[in-house]
């Protein structure tokens, strides 16, 4: 019995969590073609409910009640499986997310590190898709994404150790908490640009959404789905994209942290702060979106090896000897 | 590479002053119409549904020539014509198949009493392909529904016939 209400009680914190970021998914997706659709001098979505807000509503209805196609030489189970593994992933990782110092769903003390292995799995959907659609395009598509993803990947990586060594701690709200009297964004800006960057690389974002150029790969590895499995994956597209907002704004902007402790901002709420920086990262990836063409393939993986790594991996040693020299290491790391 | 060009690479000039001029772009008018609650200039010649015209007198203005038939090149108009009892010819079948058509306006420019006509409506999708093909009823009501627009059009567009 006892088993049964903890159960009931965690069922209930995960729907408290999953639900919301849904909703704020479908507003996202909304906000993305609205501020495309604005920056291109169109209207954009303005039709379904106040502002066209419920736009994404209506199309995940469209998707729900349409024909799920399998192809007939798919590998079916692995066809399945991929979008589901993919939304899953990207719903996850919010577990460890803090919106505020309490709200949590699992305050964990290597938060960052099960962040950043969570978005590496989400590699895993988008090469079960590719692959099991068992057509050029898509496997096409999956081979581009997961050679993008994997690259970027490790300059994430390196960008994470840069904020980790003036932290000295994996935990993110100790992350956001040593943030108090100054984002990292000031001292490690090229840092943030970097993460930026890699970011949109990370989440096949233009200008490197070369996993899915229409140009040449019709829809790379979502070509073969339709219905509901096709809304899961952008679902967990979007979902992963936020969630790549949320890890910027926690380990560059201060997190949930009011941008100055004074009066009339410290009494905002602590999970606006969170919602607002997400949204304005949000907004930037919007607008990059409008703004930039698509990168080659080769230029892609030169910035990403040629560029991003050892840029980042000179401000690694940067960082640490700027700390180690002034003796500005965080206590109880050594 | 040359300095300049370094540096604008390092400090992402242009692609700042990108994004402050795509915010711009946001807060301008817009280029596009909201299409089903406002619609766009439509030139008098504008070729779209076809309607069949009759007199004031309330009389068909067809008088079965078969010209319209003869000239469509996409054979999708059928006549069936006979001999009234006051001795005019009048058509017992008028069939247009939309679907074939290719709205290109020979028939309207072929027709000698201005009966056959292309309207300024275009919003005539269906859900099936049999309502579609037009049959004289759906042309006489057409062209009883869009003739004030049709006459109009006709005037302004006779100055340059």
């Amino acid at each position: 019995m006892e088993y049964l209400t903890t159960l009931i009680n965690e069922i209930y914190k995960i729907l408290f969590l999953v639900i919301p970021i849904l909703v704020s998914v479908a507003m996202i997706v909304w906000l993305d073609r609205r501020v495309w659709g604005l920056v291109q001098k169109r209207r954009g979505p303005n039709v379904v409910g106040p502002f066209g807000l419920f736009q994404t509503l209506a199309d995940a209805l469209k998707y729900i009640f349409k024909e799920i196609i399998i192809p007939a030489s798919a590998n079916k189970t692995i066809f399945i499986l991929a979008p589901i593994i993919t939304m899953t992933l990207a719903l996850v990782a919010w577990a460890v997310i803090p919106l505020s110092e309490t709200l949590v769903l699992s305050n964990i003390n290597v938060g960052i590190l099960y962040l950043f292995a969570i978005s590496s799995l989400g590699v895993y959907g988008i090469i079960m898709g590719g692959w099991a659609s068992n057509s050029k395009y898509p496997f096409l598509g999956a081979i581009r994404s997961a050679a993008q993803m994997v690259s970027y990947e490790v300059s994430i990586g390196i960008i994470i150790i840069n904020v980790l060594l003036c932290v000295g701690s994996l935990n993110l709200n100790d992350i956001v908490l040593s943030q108090k009297n100054l984002w990292y964004v000031i001292p490690l800006f090229p840092m943030f640009v970097v993460f930026f960057i890699s970011a949109l690389a990370e989440t096949n974002r233009p200008p490197f959404d070369l996993p899915e150029a229409e140009a040449e790969l019709v829809a790379g590895y979502q070509t073969e789905y339709s219905g509901m499995m096709y809304a899961m994956f952008w679902l967990g597209e979007y979902a992963n994209i936020l969630l790549m907002c949320a890890m910027g704004s926690i380990l560059f902007l201060g997190g949930w942290l009011p941008p100055l402790d004074i009066y009339p901002l410290n009494i905002v709420p602590a999970p606006f702060w969170m919602i607002f920086k997400i949204l304005f990262l949000f907004f930037l990836f919007a607008i990059i979106k409008a703004i930039v063409p698509r990168y080659r393939y080769d230029q892609l993986m030169r910035l990403g090896w040629k560029v991003f790594l050892p840029f980042s991996l000179i401000y690694v040693v940067l960082t640490a000897s700027f700390l180690l020299y002034f003796d500005k290491l965080p206590k109880g790391s050594f | 590479m040359n300095l300049n060009r370094f540096l604008k690479t390092i400090f992402l000039t242009e692609f700042f002053l990108a994004i402050i001029k795509a915010i711009r772009e946001i807060f301008r008018p817009k280029k596009t119409i909201n299409y089903p609650f406002e619609k766009g200039q439509i030139s008098p010649r504008y070729r779209g549904e076809h309607a069949l015209r009759r007199y004031p007198n309330g009389e068909e203005r067809c008088i079965a020539c078969k010209l319209c038939e003869a000239v469509c090149p996409a054979q999708a108009i059928t006549i069936e014509s006979e001999e009234r009892k006051d001795g005019s010819r009048k058509t017992t079948r008028y069939d247009i198949d939309m679907l074939k058509c290719i709205y290109c306006g020979l028939c309207q420019e072929s027709c000698p009493v201005d009966a056959i006509v292309q309207g300024p409506n275009f919003e005539f999708a269906t859900e099936t392909r049999e309502e579609l093909y037009y049959n004289k009823e759906k042309l006489l009501d057409n062209g009883d529904r869009w003739e004030s627009v049709l006459a109009k059009n006709l005037r302004t567009d006779k100055i340059y016939k």
